[in-house]
């Protein structure tokens, strides 16, 4: 079996499936990365839930400017065509169903689609719900970028989410660093695994029934 | 004549008294108010509610508010401090001394938006079975479950932006805008710190935030607003 991806690899292979023109909210922690791997040749303007559409790279650190940031208070840069909004109006655009894909971490994704990504239970840090919930629902796709299983082994595709909910039947589409998966109004349908993975072994991580594509392709990310 | 600077951090936050209700704008540093909190946290008042997207920016300027246990109340998105350990506002939302309303950060902004355009409720899909919509009113739209959320007003919102001309009108820079306009037509006194105070009106097309929203405008160097 090849190795699992890494956290780069699973956003090279999230942004893959953004099309030209598509205005994409990417949430902190992975999927910020998908930026970096946008495909070439495709213009993708990034919603940030600060109130900003067309966030551009991440400030040199002598131009960065401390009253520009993106919602994971990074100091950026705005990209041509970008405008700059309220708060309000920023999630106007997300609850209306301006924005097209958002891209989401994840602890936990049922067979549903349920989505369970904001409260660990943590004892030693507060709680932190941002602008997940109003994305869960209101972006038009909702894709979950996460390890496939947590450090300890526990399968984080399950058949009911045991962590707080961020969103009933919300995701779409899950990137982990062993497989591609949908949910479909049947359960979860594989569409890529990482070379010499086979359907046992990716069950025995997984805990919910999984489907096989006919045509479950080979997710081969270049190293990065 | 329509004059709405004031002179210095005291003469900004005269009137804010214990048991204030107070909005503090501000993602990341963009728009947080600086010397604003700074002010707050050298003021006496106590027993204050803070209406902020984050509660770790407050603490991080203006320690003595949790220190002193000031802060008794709290609505906001994130409750979470960066990094290791534990800060004293997450410890005392942990301990039950200061009571934290959270909430998903559209509907913190819609209901604040809410109460300044005197809208006192509205129903919002966001948070429908999750535990942050437990216990309160449902109603379907469209086939689809909503909950409802009611309007947040405050006593005083402090905002920073870039510049405000006398009568109040506030033109930002980069992202400070964030929550700065929804707070600042729902807050009673709603007092903006600005870098410069322009001598002439703002360009009408270039204003964020109109005069009308606003009552105090103080001049703060770049220098004490970092």
């Amino acid at each position: 079996m090849t190795d699992r991806l890494s956290r780069r690899q699973i956003a090279w292979r999230a942004a893959r499936d953004l099309a030209d023109g598509a205005y994409v909210n990417l949430g902190l922690g992975m999927p910020v990365l998908v930026s970096d791997h946008a495909p070439v040749g495709r213009e993708i303007m990034f919603h940030s839930e600060n109130g900003i559409v067309g966030v551009g790279p991440v400030a040199d650190a002598g131009a960065a400017d401390p009253d520009l940031t993106d919602a994971g208070s990074r100091l950026v840069t705005l990209a041509p065509g970008a405008a700059l909004v309220d708060s309000a109006e920023a999630f106007a655009m997300i609850r209306g169903g301006h924005v097209d894909v958002t891209l989401l971490g994840g602890f936990q994704v049922s067979a549903a689609g349920d989505l369970a990504n904001w409260d660990s239970r943590s004892r030693v840090k507060g709680r932190l719900v941002g602008g997940a919930m109003d994305l869960a629902v209101g972006a038009k796709s909702v894709r979950v970028l996460m390890a496939h299983t947590t450090r300890e082994g526990d399968a984080r595709l399950v058949e009911r989410c045991d962590l707080p909910l961020t969103a009933l039947s919300a995701v779409d589409r899950v990137y982990t660093d062993l497989a591609v998966v949908d949910v479909t109004a049947s359960g979860f349908l594989v569409r890529e695994m990482i070379a010499g993975l086979d359907a046992a072994a990716l069950r025995a991580v997984t805990a919910a029934p999984l489907e096989f594509a006919d045509d479950v392709a080979i997710l081969a990310p270049p190293v990065l | 004549m329509i004059d709405k600077r004031v002179s210095g951090v005291a003469a900004a936050l005269a009137g804010l008294e214990t048991g204030a209700r107070v909005m503090v704008n501000g993602f990341g540093g963009a728009g947080l108010p600086i010397a604003l909190v700074k002010g707050l946290g050298a003021g006496g008042a106590g027993g204050l509610t803070i209406i902020a997207n984050t509660l770790r920016m407050i603490e991080s300027h203006a320690p003595e508010l949790f220190t002193e246990r000031r802060v008794t109340g709290a609505i906001a998105s994130a409750a979470r401090s960066r990094g290791e350990g534990t800060a004293i506002f997450e410890q005392q939302i942990f301990d039950g001394a200061l009571a934290c309303e959270l909430v998903p950060q559209g509907s913190f902004v819609e209901r604040i938006r809410a109460g300044g355009a005197g809208i006192p409720a509205f129903y919002t899909p966001t948070g429908v079975g999750t535990e942050l919509a437990e216990g309160r009113e449902l109603r379907e739209f469209d086939g689809r479950p909503c909950v409802l959320e009611t309007a947040i007003r405050a006593d005083f919102a402090l905002l920073r932006a870039d510049r405000a001309d006398r009568w109040g009108n506030v033109a930002c820079a980069g992202s400070q805008l964030n929550f700065a306009h929804a707070m600042a037509s729902a807050a009673t006194v709603t007092v903006v710190e600005v870098h410069e105070i322009s001598a002439e009106a703002l360009p009408p097309h270039g204003i964020d935030i109109p005069g009308i929203f606003v009552q105090r405008i103080v001049e703060i160097p770049r220098e004490d607003s970092a």
